[in-house]
């Protein structure tokens, strides 16, 4: 490489200061986001908003929150079996090419369009198996775009495991499935932990893979698990910023402001929580 | 690394004495391949399914889908039939996917002119140029910017960017700058190719910014340094020396983010203008993706007593699976071989 002339040094200072306003610029439609968000949609997140259910296009969210957590809690129970299930078979049992399949239709499954799984799942659950609208299909679809998150963190997690960990645990006696339960679980969970509830973040915002299996809910949702719509949070955004009532706008920005203090404490305490139990259980 | 086995607490041995008198390994064994089974098992029936419900559709459309721009779900109201290739549909259906495909292509390859210089302009920045004590919250604004639900940037797309870009931006441009190509004529409403685009480039900004960071972490020091040794400036030896080693990390994440703009649903649905059956003539103009169009077309396709409209977004669908898997397919290939000349 030449030595630097002058022009070069312009050029570099000049580059440098424009990486600078990008990244300043990044946070600035951030902020300007999360602060539109929050800005218009906490006045309009009032107690009798929490309590009440939707009628028509005004009322509450009461059904919207309530469907909300149910399907993302059915859908992180699904997915914690299948994920840490499937993250546990590449690591503890799995050969060398199952373990390539496998993170190959992970890698697959991650990049699949959320509205293609929420149309399969229609024409599968909903139409083919007449399960209607309900809160199995929207939590099996959930389950679908979470799983990915999962098992990519609780693979990454077990696969940290140290080798003289488990080699002790075994030179000890202990048997294939003890070493498992009892060493490589314990010490993976804080990975896990952080991957389940990244995961949670992505389902309480997810919108199009639920549109066409949970249907939309006026009511607070049965516990029946099919042929019963549930309402969520994100259908409010999407349809009722779009009607032309100040009422139905105050709903969409308050359920809005809601999910993103929801993700933003969930991120929070996947951030705090979980690094300081790592300090607390491994003694950093 | 200190073997901390204290917290292991007492051995399991009675946790389960059934399973292990019959074989606690090979049941363990049973039940986890059978949870990895499901990603695999998952993909497989998305594709049989959607091929098999959508084959009528395959048949009656053939090229049409991908050649012809008008979507018309047929005469509802007449008792007349078209059958074609042994399908029948109403009278005048025509499921023409053109307009779709080509808003998908346009709006996320617009997204991308947008999304990758930006963020490679603040990947690098966030290495070389955040001070260290500042990096964990610039880092953490990144990732809280990923986690925004598509509806929100929606939200937000509807509120402030669509009369942004209809009442300001659109006229401004189209009268000052309407010389340039797709910058002339009229500036529409705000709900348009740009607007999409716009979102869609913020969408993928935190993804790509991080991977980018992350393969430039990766990467040795040295080799900076080295560059900066040989007498190069250090934007030089950012660009010249850092950048050129990391190539295929940065082309597999704009790949994978390519993927996410092109199968993005929701944000592009609320502020995309529906265009059916109309192209875009210039950036402000109104577009319509294939996600976008499942959503808003199934409603009025489940009225069509044949079902052809249905089985016709679901080859929509299909198209879409088949397009994004490719893109990611390329984009492992990318890394898998920059993982192989890295070992090597």
């Amino acid at each position: 490489m030449r030595a630097t002339t002058l022009r070069n040094r312009v050029s570099g200072q000049f580059w440098w200061a424009a990486s600078v306003v990008a990244l300043l610029l990044v946070i600035a439609v951030l902020v300007a986001i999360f602060g539109f968000v929050i800005s218009r949609g906490l006045p309009a997140l009032k107690p009798s908003v929490l309590f009440t259910v939707t009628s028509g296009t005004s009322g509450g969210l009461a059904n919207a929150i309530a469907g909300t957590f149910l399907l993302v809690i059915c859908g992180v129970v699904l997915v914690t079996l299948i994920g840490i299930g499937t993250a546990l078979w590449m690591v503890e049992f799995a050969n060398p090419s199952q373990r390539r399949l496998v993170r190959f239709a992970i890698d697959v499954l991650a990049g699949v369009p959320s509205i293609v799984v929420g149309y399969f799942l229609y024409v599968a659950l909903v139409e083919s198996l007449g399960w209607g609208f309900s809160l199995l299909a929207g939590a099996i679809s959930l389950t679908i775009i979470m799983l990915p998150f999962v098992v990519r963190a609780a693979d990454l997690a077990l696969s940290g495991v140290p080798r003289a960990l488990r080699d002790g645990a075994i030179a000890l006696g202990a048997r294939p499935a003890t070493v498992t339960f009892s060493i490589a679980i314990p010490w993976a969970i804080p990975g896990i932990l952080t991957g389940l509830l990244v995961a949670t973040g992505i389902g309480l915002g997810e919108t199009a893979p639920l549109i066409y299996t949970a249907g939309w809910s006026n009511f607070m949702p049965s516990l029946a698990p099919t042929h019963s719509p549930v309402g969520y949070l994100t259908y409010v955004v999407w349809t009722f910023i779009s009607m032309p009532f100040s009422d139905s706008h105050a709903l969409a920005y308050a359920a809005a402001a809601l999910l993103m203090i929801l993700i933003f404490t969930l991120n929070l305490v996947s951030r705090t929580a979980v690094d300081y139990w790592v300090l607390r259980t491994r003694g950093g | 690394m200190d073997s901390n086995l204290g917290y292991a607490g007492g051995a399991p041995k009675a946790r389960l004495p059934l399973l292990q008198r019959i074989g606690t390994q090979r049941v363990v064994r049973f039940l986890f391949g059978s949870a990895a089974t499901i990603s695999t098992l998952v993909i497989v029936l998305m594709l049989v399914f959607l091929g098999i419900y959508a084959f009528p559709a395959i048949r009656f459309n053939g090229l049409g889908i991908l050649t012809q721009s008008v979507w018309n779900i047929g005469d509802q109201y007449g008792s007349g039939h078209v059958v074609r290739a042994g399908i029948t549909a109403m009278q005048g259906a025509q499921f023409g996917g053109l307009v779709f495909v080509f808003g998908t292509v346009v709006t996320a390859f617009v997204a991308m002119l947008f999304a990758v210089p930006l963020s490679l302009l603040v990947a690098v920045a966030l290495v070389y140029r955040v001070p260290p004590r500042l990096r964990p919250l610039v880092n953490a604004v990144v990732e809280l910017m990923a986690g925004v639900p598509s509806v929100v940037y929606g939200l937000w797309g509807i509120v402030v960017l669509v009369p942004f870009i209809g009442q300001r931006l659109g006229p401004w441009t189209t009268e000052h700058l309407g010389f340039l190509p797709f910058l002339g004529g009229p500036a529409g409403s705000g709900n348009g190719l740009l607007a999409s685009s716009v979102l869609l480039s913020l969408m993928a900004m935190p993804f790509m910014v991080a991977t980018i960071r992350d393969v430039i972490l990766a990467q040795e020091k040295s080799i900076f340094e080295a560059s900066m040794a040989l007498g190069s400036t250090s934007w030089q030896a950012v660009t010249k020396a850092v950048m050129p080693s990391v190539t295929n990390g940065i082309f597999a994440a704009v790949l994978v983010a390519l993927g996410r703009a092109l199968g993005e649903t929701m944000a592009v649905l609320m502020v995309c203008g529906g265009a059916v059956g109309i192209f875009a003539q210039n950036i402000f103009q109104s577009v319509n993706t294939i996600a976008a169009v499942i959503v808003s077309q199934l409603e009025s396709a489940l009225t069509d007593p044949t079902g052809l409209a249905q089985k016709s977004l679901a080859e929509l669908a299909l198209m879409l699976f088949v397009i994004t898997l490719f893109v990611n397919i390329v984009a492992r290939l990318i890394l898998h071989g920059a993982d192989r000349s890295g070992e090597a």
